[in-house]
Order: C-alpha cells, then structure tokens, then sequence
C-alpha cells in the first residue's frame, strides 16, 4: 500500500507547508498594508492632533473609533514629523520599561495591570484630572505617569519607574495614538458599561 | 560517551537548573497577585515575570539542544561538525543568560533609548533579553544548525527523522532575528513579533520536539524507523497545514484587516488535530509493545508529552481561539491557562523523556526505575493541572465580569481582579505552584541521585527494527 511508504507522506507534508506559506506571504502583504499607519486600520500618526471617541458601529456590529474634530495633545498641534518623533520616543519608553511585562497591548502581555489599548479613552481619568490638579487628560496622564506611587490606584500599585516629562509625553502621544487603531472590536464593551461592585 | 553526548549532558544539567530558576520565579510572580506590597519597590511583578518566561524559553531551548546533541552521534555515526564551538559556545550562553538574569535583578530598567534596548533590555514579551545577549542565542542557534546540517552533509547520509530536523533549522534560526527590530507601530510589531512566537515556539519547536520524540520512541520502545517517519511526516503536514494560518488567531485584535476572524479561527480550530495524532501514536505505540521498557520514565514523560500537548496546547487552546469568545477570553488568566499547559505538555515533559534517556545510558543502567521519579511526575503534573484549573477558573471570571458585563475598562479591571472566584483562584494557583515545585525537588534529587547505588553493567542500545 502507497501510505505505509513515508515518501507518500514526505510529498504531502512539503506540498501542504509550501501551499500555506505562500498564502501566509500574500495575506502578509495585504495585511502590512492596513496596518501600516495611514492604512486601512491604522491611521497616521499626526491623529493625536485630533479627537478619538469609541462608538458602537450597527453597520458592522463592533465598536470601533471614530475620529472627529480637532484637538491638539497639550494644545499644541504637531507636524508629520513631530508627530512621528513623539510616536518613536513614546515606544521606546515602552519597551525600556517593560510595560507589557505588567500590563498588556492589544490584549497580548503580562495580565498584572489593566490593557492600555484604549487607555486614552478610560473614563477613569476624568477622576484623575481632579486628583493630579491637572487641566486636562493628557496633562492628568502625565503626571500620573511620572509619580504612579504618589497617586495609586489601588492596591496594584505602579511602580515610579523614573519617567522624565519628555517621556511622560511621547508615552501620552502614544496611547492617544493607539486607541485610534480598529482594533475589530477589541475590547469589547470599552467604557459603555458601568461597573457596580 | 562522544564528546557530543557528553556536551548533551552539560546541556541537560543546565537546562534542568534553570528549569528550578523558572520554577522559583513562578512562584514569585504568584505572590505578587495575593500581596501586591511583596518587594513593592524592591523587585517588581514584571522583574520576577521577565525571569519566569525568559527561563522557561532558555531551559527548553537548552533542553532541545541537549537533546539532539545526545542523538546525533546515533543518528550519524560521528561527532558533530562543529562540536569543538558548541563546546565553547555552551559556557558563552551559560554565562551570557547569568549576567542578563543579573541586569534584570539589579538595573531593572533604563531611559527611552536605544541604549537601553542593546544593554538593559528590549520590553518585548519573551524576548526581553538586550540585543547583545540575543546576538548571542542567534551564535549558539546558528553554530547548532550548522552541526545537524553539516554534520548530515560531511557524514553523506541522511535519515528521515534528520532531514526534517535540517530543513526545520533554516525557520529555526531566521525567525529567531524578529528578536532584534524596534518597531514603533505597535500594530506592525505585534504583526511580526507573533511570527517569532508563533512560527518560531508553536511551529518550528513542535516540529523539533517532533524529531526528538521519534528519536526517543525508537530508542525507547524500539519502533521501527519506517513507522516513526511516516507518522513524522503526518505531524509534519497537519503542524504547519494548520498552524502556518492558525496564526492568524493571534491577529484577531491588534489591528490587523477582518478576514483573519475567519481564516484564523477556522485553522486554529484544526490545529488539535497533529497533537491528537501524536496521542494515538503514542498509545499505538504502547500497545503493540505491551508497555514493555527498560526505562519507565522516560516512557512515562514521553506518554505524558503526548496527552499534555494535545490537552494543553490542543484542547485548551481551542477553548479561546473562535473569534467570538476570544473576545472575551483574550489579554485574562485564561490565555495564561492555556499557556502553562501547553508548554508543559509540549515541551517540558519531552525534555525530561530524554533527561532519562541519557541518564540510563550515561550511567549504564541496565533498567531505570524508582520510587522517587513516581513522586517527581505525579507532583509535577498535578502541581501544574492544578494551576492550570486555577487560572481558567480565574479567566472565565474575568471573561465574564471584566469584558462581558464590566466594559473592560480600569474600573472593570478592578472589578474582575477583586470578584471572589479570581481571588480565590489566586490563592489556589500558588498552592499547587508550591506543589509543582516539591515535584521539581523530587525531580533533581531523582536526576541526582538514581542508579549511582546500583552496579553498573553494559547495556546494549535497543535497536529499531527495520
């Protein structure tokens, strides 16, 4: 009988692998396409000059952002290229830090502290505004993100992890910039619901 | 013993201390969920999260190499190529994973630079080690290709079982070079870090731990080469059939366009399918040679690889990957759930198959029992069932009160992390981490300590039929 030859099941094991991968490069192109930013998904960096809600779409049946009006980060609007320098340095905090070590982006991390995909969009931070003295929610995010131990949220205290005020706002700039991306709907529910305990 | 076995060996041994470094940052980690204050400003969460996963990943990588390095003279009839520079490159990589260990320890972190990402670290999941030390792995990786593929080229024959592994080596290596890129859209990182995650850890290592165990059944059960290898082939086709567009379920949120919903969960949804062929393998296996060894627990870790890949990573994983609950499921304690098992089942218990295998031989055991391995795979597998029970209890309750109900926001966070049956799951993850870590004392005293007593005799290798 052919199968009980391994040769029979070699040809079918590099046919099948040689058949997916092509279509994984060209699902790949397409894909780096839309996320690229100024792409289907993802727009360009120069959207944290403007306001970012989170609705509901009937159409499709998800939430996803929506981009409205003007409304500069710190009040002050940036160019393509400041824009993309913020979005650059603010990463870089990131990674030095190791967020995703105790939060997580995109659902992906380390499940300690809460997802930060759309933490620009957190109704929390209203209450924060008023807690730092800040003028704004940027401003309120900032001086969080520079003295996490002085205003804790709860007993999972972030650590002060020597963030400078040029990190503080390149960090900002970047999660403004994240909650803008269709994330297909992900996560669900986002500030639609409020919570009683 | 070949120098190759003997390398092997040093491999095994380091791979099984550090396996201890992953068992006890484990448990740290766990702390931190029942009292957030422990080491608050000393040692944070991620700090002992950083040790617990980067370990888990250099303890199996050293256990796969130990593991080839200990079949290759067998499967080629001469020593490695290249073995004078794995020599070397052994105690380069022992000492380069000890001085990374230190800089998390001791720095922690640095500024928002690239500095920071070539010295300190890089903060991407599972690859947080700096870019010295990973041009360091990419060194060792590559040195260890060339011995399986050299070492097949100069000795002009090639078996079934080695050729897969050669031909696995290319994605192997190249993959691994995603650990070095710092990408600012987050979007498109995420987009390639999960082909270093998945096709490098759910591909190319299950394709590897393929190899291993078909090597180990042969030496073990005496299967015949013929058998082995067209079931090799099968995992072959049914691993990267479905898992090259199963990872297509790790795009489901991070930006990427709607089609991977469908794509993704359609293949993921197979991907139980190779681990389930393995299992009957392993029970045809067992059958036809009535359970008959001269080592039971190498046979006992290779029946356990078996079930715990496909209930782990098979079962498990398919519990969270439709798109319509991993909406609920994904970024909570559930994926961690899945996650533990799986690698456990995959990987872990492979790895410590073969710890035997070399053991009988190394130390010239004419059989390989005990009471103490008994304890050390009952501790170790219900240790790690218990707090893989207890982090799905913890991620449904966060599925259902976080996201579902709650609106997944940092109120609903809260919310989840403080609801009862979390709490309580925590409580009940670090018992049985306390459990799964008495069954790795019982497993190093058992490595330690097994047949050095008895006489030595001369064993024959057991030869696979024709």
């Amino acid at each position: 009988m052919q199968y009980e030859d391994p040769n029979c099941w070699r040809a079918g094991a590099i046919s099948t692998t040689v058949v997916m991968a092509i279509v994984l490069v060209m699902l790949t192109i397409d894909s780096l396409d839309a996320i690229n930013p100024g792409g289907s998904h993802v727009p360009p960096y120069t959207v944290i000059n403007r306001h970012i809600e989170y609705a509901h779409n009937s159409k499709l049946g998800r939430d996803m952002p929506v981009i409205g009006s003007d409304e500069p980060l710190f009040g002050k609007s940036v160019t393509d290229t400041e824009a993309a320098a913020l979005i650059e340095q603010g990463k870089l905090v990131i990674q030095s830090r190791a967020c995703i070590d105790c939060h997580t982006f995109m659902g992906n991390g380390a499940y300690y502290a809460p997802d930060l995909t759309k933490a620009w969009l957190d109704p929390a931070w209203d209450a924060w505004i008023a807690i730092t003295g800040a003028e704004s929610r940027e401003e309120a995010m900032a001086r969080f993100l520079m003295a996490p131990e002085q205003y804790a949220t709860w007993q999972r205290k972030m650590p002060d992890l020597g963030i400078s005020r040029d990190e503080a706002v390149a960090t900002v700039a970047y999660l403004k910039w994240l909650s803008s991306i269709d994330t297909n709907g992900f996560p669900i529910h986002f500030g639609r619901i409020k919570v009683s305990k | 013993m070949s120098r190759s076995k003997n390398l092997a060996v040093k491999y095994l041994i380091a791979a099984v201390l550090f396996f201890g470094v992953m068992t006890l940052s484990g448990l740290l980690a766990a702390t931190y969920y029942i009292n957030p204050e422990f080491l608050f400003g000393l040692l944070h969460f991620s700090i002992a999260k950083i040790l617990h996963i980067d370990t888990m990943i250099i303890w199996l990588l050293m256990g796969f190499m130990g593991a080839v390095y200990w079949f290759l003279p067998d499967e080629f009839g001469r020593e490695p190529v290249g073995i004078w520079a794995a020599e070397i490159l052994f105690w380069v990589f022992v000492a380069a994973v000890l001085a990374v260990a230190a800089i998390f320890v001791f720095v922690q972190w640095g500024p928002g630079t690239e500095t920071t990402l070539w010295l300190f670290q890089q903060g991407r999941k599972y690859v947080e080690a700096p870019r010295w030390a990973a041009i360091g792995v990419a060194l060792v990786m590559l040195v260890f290709a060339w011995n399986v593929v050299g070492t097949a080229m100069q000795a002009r024959r090639i078996t079934g079982v080695m050729a897969v592994m050669s031909v696995n080596m290319v994605p192997l290596v190249l993959l691994y070079l995603i650990a070095f890129p710092n990408i600012s859209n987050m979007a498109v990182d995420l987009y390639w870090w999960w082909w270093l995650v998945h096709l490098w850890v759910e591909a190319t290592w299950e394709i590897l731990i393929g190899c291993i165990m078909a090597l180990a059944m042969m030496k073990l059960l005496g299967t015949s080469r013929q058998i082995v290898e067209g079931w090799l082939y099968i995992e072959v086709a049914l691993v990267l059939g479905t898992g090259i567009l199963g990872l297509g379920h790790h795009y489901f949120w991070i930006g990427t366009p709607d089609y991977w919903l469908g794509i993704g969960g359609f293949f993921s949804a197979l991907e139980p399918l190779p681990l389930l062929g393995m299992v009957v393998h392993a029970i045809y296996d067992a059958g036809v040679h009535r359970m008959k060894t001269t080592n039971r627990p190498a046979f006992c870790w290779a029946l356990a690889e078996a079930f715990g890949n496909f209930l782990g990573a098979g079962v498990f994983g398919f519990m969270i990957t439709l798109p319509q609950l991993n909406l609920f499921a994904h970024g909570t304690q559930w994926t961690v759930s899945h996650g533990h098992f799986a690698f456990w089942g995959a990987y872990a218990c492979g790895i410590l198959s073969v710890c035997y295998i070399a053991l009988q031989e190394q130390r010239r055991l004419a059989t390989v029992d005990s009471s103490s391995w008994v304890w050390a795979f009952i501790l170790l597998n219900g240790g790690l069932i218990g707090m893989a029970g207890s982090l799905l209890v913890a991620g449904m309750a966060q599925a259902f009160f976080e996201r579902a109900i709650g609106g997944s926001t940092l109120e609903a966070f809260i919310a989840g992390q403080e609801n009862p049956w979390f709490v309580i799951s925590m409580y009940s993850r670090f018992g049985f981490g306390l459990v799964f870590a008495a069954g790795y004392l019982a497993l190093a005293w058992n490595l330690l300590t097994l047949g050095r007593r008895e006489a030595t005799i001369s064993i024959r290798p057991v030869v696979p039929a024709e």
